[in-house]
């Protein structure tokens, strides 16, 4: 079965009621084809995670509407979430906070195939897939650092064989050297499982490696989307080249960028 | 051949529970539970025995004295571990699960179901703990399986209120949201992700509690609402003993044993306290990682 896509149409979500509210995503329209990896860039504060909230349901809306094939995507109340939208999944920031401290690796990779939709591998497959020791499962997450956990997570992640998965700054807790690995085997991983990936950083260097397209975010709006290396190369909007300026270049010249 | 020297192992304990304040609660409590267990095969005299002269002093034949029925006090108060231990432990368990139950529920669901729950638990703690017990002992009639229920009834609030705000703190971790997106229902995102992340505050105030159990337990019986006589039982022994206040030992000994086991339960729970605590916990993750 291929992928379904995400649609989202005019997303708006505003925290606090009245005078006081803040509106954090100001209609958002966003597709995300299956097998595209959508990279999302935008400085802290933009509305970034506050968008993969919103998909994965954690996030009320106050506008706009998001469907999964069709179908919209209700809040995550307290109920059991509906069987179709496992079909979305997230991996999280912090690889610290999101695995749970107290059970095994394997049992929480479990977890996840429990839900999978159409077969998926064994618990060491999906471990091997994102290049950890099948012998991880029996152990606990605080015996890994952060880029074997934010592994984990992954493979988490991937063993409900997600149509969708989402990034919700996966790389930003994990050190420079590690950020463009993570990043490209999220990609590889993705791809090989025939999921759409919506890689959400503020690392425009790393999102352009692994993206088919990028979105750029400022204060709620997308300010410029295209194919990744047309951003790259041609920004359009101010904020754009601004983002762009403020990358470091590793030239010796000791250049303070912007 | 000998072993090197690097393969001689002792079991490690950690430095916390070797502090003179866990050793005295260990000693206390070990003595009390060894004693309960093994009363019955001591060479004593039957606790309900009335054979002896009442009133006699502390000798040779009665280190603790006889009471005023003529029975021998160091029996009754040995056998009176019986009475008192396992009902406070039951008593700790039944309101944790009860209070936990509660609590986690208020704390998960949050809204409506919080408010009802927690005002429930306001309810109970606006009156003296003691005073309540009472009036409920006193409804439910004399006896210590209702002395139980009693307690059971006003001491759940306490571990709802704990329980509730770990949970409220835990619900919204990271993890237990990724449960969630992996389509865990409320029951077992509790049962997985939130309870096994709460259990080890939880234990130490069940510790911690159980001291006041015993205390609040003994209370009932000094006031004729929990064991019924002529059970030998601390709490009615000191309240025997009052009446007879210069026959001094009928009520020291009792209260020395309900003493030592209360202080006891304390500094074990306060150990533990120690031994649990989140920001060491966190130190050791922190080497760990």
């Amino acid at each position: 079965m291929m992928g379904a896509i995400l649609q989202l149409d005019g997303v708006t979500v505003r925290y606090g009621r009245g005078a006081s509210a803040v509106t954090a995503v100001a209609g958002v329209d966003l597709e995300l084809p299956p097998g595209q990896i959508v990279g999302l860039v935008g400085e802290s504060g933009c509305g970034k995670s506050t968008l993969a909230r919103a998909i994965c349901g954690l996030q009320p809306l106050a506008g706009g509407r998001i469907t999964l094939a069709g179908e919209p995507i209700p809040p995550l109340g307290h109920r059991r979430r509906p069987a179709r939208l496992l079909r979305i999944q997230m991996v999280f920031q912090n690889p610290y906070a999101s695995l749970n401290p107290r059970r095994r690796v394997g049992d929480q990779i479990e977890d996840g195939r429990r839900v999978a939709t159409r077969p998926v591998g064994s618990v060491s497959d999906l471990l091997t897939e994102v290049e950890m020791d099948a012998s991880a499962a029996d152990r606990f997450p605080h015996e890994f650092s952060g880029g074997q956990r934010q592994r984990i997570a992954i493979a988490r992640a991937m063993a409900a064989a997600p149509d969708i998965l989402i990034g919700d700054e996966p790389i930003a807790s994990l050190d420079a050297s590690l950020q463009s690995r993570i990043a490209s085997l999220m990609r590889d991983v993705a791809l090989r499982n025939d999921a759409s990936l919506l890689f959400i950083s503020h690392d425009l260097a790393v999102v352009r490696e692994i993206a088919d397209t990028i979105l750029v975010m400022h204060t709620g709006h997308i300010v410029e989307r295209g194919p990744a290396e047309r951003v790259w190369a041609a920004p359009q909007d101010p904020y754009t080249r601004r983002l762009l300026a403020a990358i470091p270049i590793a030239d010796g010249l000791g250049r303070i960028p912007g | 051949m000998t072993a090197p020297a690097t393969l001689i192992r002792r079991p490690r304990i950690a430095p916390v529970w070797r502090r003179p304040l866990a050793i005295v609660g260990i000693l206390f409590v070990s003595f009390w539970f060894i004693t309960m267990i093994i009363v019955p095969f001591l060479p004593l005299a039957d606790p309900l025995a009335q054979d002896f002269t009442p009133l006699s002093p502390p000798s040779g034949t009665h280190p603790f004295g006889t009471d005023i029925l003529g029975r021998d006090v160091l029996s009754r108060t040995l056998f009176g571990s019986r009475a008192t231990l396992p009902f406070a432990i039951l008593l700790v368990i039944i309101s944790l699960i009860l209070g936990s139950l509660v609590g986690a529920i208020a704390g998960y669901f949050g809204g409506v179901i919080d408010e009802i729950i927690m005002r429930i638990a306001d309810l109970v703690f606006a009156f003296p703990t003691i005073v309540l017990a009472m009036v409920v002992a006193a409804a439910l009639g004399p006896g210590i399986t209702n002395a139980v229920i009693a307690l059971a009834l006003i001491s759940w609030p306490n571990y709802a209120r704990v329980i509730r705000s770990l949970v409220l703190s835990a619900r919204n971790q990271e993890y237990v949201v990724a449960g969630r997106l992996l389509g865990a229902g409320p029951l077992s995102s509790l049962r997985r992700d939130i309870l096994p992340n709460v259990a080890s505050p939880m234990l130490v105030l069940a510790m911690l509690d159980l001291g006041s159990q015993i205390l609040l337990l003994s209370g009932l019986s000094f006031l004729g609402l929990g064991a019924v006589p002529p059970a030998a039982e601390w709490g009615s022994m000191v309240g025997d003993g009052v009446q007879q206040f210069s026959n001094w030992w009928l009520a020291a000994f009792p209260g020395l044993a309900i003493l030592t086991v209360v202080v006891g339960f304390n500094f074990i729970g306060d150990t533990l306290r120690d031994s649990l605590d989140p920001r060491s916990a966190n130190a050791v993750t922190q080497v760990n990682a």
